[in-house]
């Protein structure tokens, strides 16, 4: 145990105190009512939302009106197919490709990684930008970093990049920015989404006050929450009575991570390093200003520049027949469930993923494998 | 990945510190974090980068919220497995 005082808080357990969720629970109950409509939609759109909602089995003591949908807040998950054929062609050109553990094995339209790195290809798991950089120091070869992960995530590449890198080092970016896709999944009819829950840590960098232009645009409120039950349900409870109030507006209900403004140095690094400009995310099409590219000043470390990407030697693949009945962009984009696919569970598992939201430890396939869904304890609870 | 992982500064070496996570000491990079910090301070981590520096009042109950996703980590939790990934993505120290 780190020291601090943790033991005093341990004891508390302020965020897993029984008594206080049972009371958030019968306020939405309340808010519920109060609303008099069903279902009451509310969007989060991160996974680390979604394993406590499911890990702690949130949805069974949600009331029946209430549908807590995840969007697309797994980076691994909406990074899209034509991004990873990127890199398995790369990589089947003989340079070595460095990224986090969990892109080796999305699928691309022929291979992933894991299935070039079977064939030969140099692949590097990576946990941080800079163990790239030390990659691409310690040999001669061209490295390629294929970097993903949304704009916290970001952050850490524009880091490398204004610290100096080796001329063998590029980089392939699939890193997205999650505001802009709220954008468009706020407009899509089949969601009917009434509010959304942003992610705590993620605000950390971007500050609160990202999500007041989308607010001001759509009237739908937005509440910054933690990823521990009670915080969760705080956040909830808070987004519901904004709903119940028609109050569309901006409320942080995670003071202790996350301020207005946000972290300005780290913001001030990744715009320096990266523009944003429309690209294709999974399950939910084109997303204006939803990709993170590098600027023309660092042209020359853009991997989509320095190196000919011909994805033509892959038009002759058809998908493999279950990845034809992958439902994963409708999950992505909240329209369908882990539970509405037919693979899950079944074709489908961790050992062996079909589609992304499956091999991600922030996939909705993966976190509802994990732990169950949407599990039936209403007698329980 | 949202969910980084604090640990304590226990040296600061110019533009990186060594820092204390259950007993594992690290290096994580102090480009992005706004803030000046300090040997004894608590950051939280993410993808081998310090990303705030978290307020003294905030230690106790951020130090008790991660020990309890720890303590899942013999049943392959993910949220767990996800902690354990941010310590990966520290640096090994180079006098270690």
């Amino acid at each position: 145990m780190l020291e601090g005082g943790s033991a005093d808080a341990v004891r508390e357990l302020k965020f897993r105190d029984p008594a206080r969720a049972r009371a958030m629970v019968d306020a939405l109950t309340r808010l519920t009512v109060d609303i008099g409509r069903a279902p009451v939609s509310v969007m989060h759109v991160c996974g680390s939302h979604e394993q406590a909602i499911a890990k702690f089995g949130l949805r069974a003591v949600f009331p029946r009106a209430l549908n807590v949908i995840m969007g697309p807040g797994c980076p691994v998950c909406i990074t899209d197919t034509p991004e990873v054929d990127e890199g398995v062609v790369l990589a089947r050109q003989g340079v070595h490709i460095a990224t986090y553990g969990d892109m080796v094995r999305v699928p691309g339209t022929a291979l992933s990684l894991a299935d070039a790195q079977a064939e030969g290809a140099k692949i590097h798991v990576i946990y941080s930008a800079a163990q790239a950089v030390d990659l691409a120091r310690s040999i001669r070869d061209d490295v390629v970093f294929f970097a993903t992960g949304f704009e916290t995530t970001a952050v850490a590449t524009a880091a490398i990049v204004l610290n100096g890198v080796p001329d063998n080092f590029s980089i392939l970016s699939a890193h997205k920015y999650i505001p802009p896709v709220m954008e468009i999944v706020a407009e899509m009819p089949q969601t009917r989404v009434e509010g959304f829950l942003a992610a705590g840590h993620a605000a950390t960098i971007t500050g609160w006050g990202v999500f007041e232009p989308f607010v001001a645009r759509h009237k739908l409120p937005v509440v910054v929450a933690g990823f521990e039950p009670l915080d969760i349900l705080a956040g909830l409870v808070k987004l519901l009575e904004l709903i119940r109030d028609h109050t569309p507006q901006v409320s942080n209900m995670f003071p202790r991570c996350v301020t207005r403004e946000g972290n300005l140095r780290a913001q001030d690094q990744l715009w320096k390093v990266f523009r944003p400009t429309g690209g294709r995310w999974r399950g939910i099409a084109h997303v204006p200003n939803g990709n993170l590219r590098l600027r023309d000043e660092f042209a020359h470390l853009d991997a989509r520049r320095r190196f000919t990407i011909d994805l033509t030697s892959l038009w002759d693949y058809a998908p493999p027949l279950l990845a034809q009945s992958c439902i994963c962009g409708d999950i992505m984009a909240g329209i369908s469930s882990p539970s509405d696919c037919t693979l899950f569970g079944q074709e489908c598992s961790p050992e062996k993923p079909v589609g992304a939201c499956m091999v991600s430890s922030e996939g909705a396939c993966r976190i509802w494998h994990q732990y169950g869904g949407h599990p039936d304890l209403r007698g329980v609870a | 990945m949202c969910l980084g992982v604090p640990g304590k500064v226990v040296e600061i070496n110019g533009k990186s510190a060594t820092v204390d996570f259950w007993g594992v000491r690290r290096q994580v990079w102090l480009d992005v974090v706004d803030e000046p910090v300090a040997v004894g301070d608590y950051v939280l981590n993410h993808v081998g980068y310090a990303i705030r520096r978290i307020p003294d009042s905030e230690i106790g109950e951020t130090l008790a919220l991660y020990e309890e996703l720890i303590k899942a980590s013999e049943q392959d939790d993910l949220m767990a497995a996800d902690v354990r990934a941010e310590i990966a993505a520290t640096q090994e120290r180079e006098d270690a």
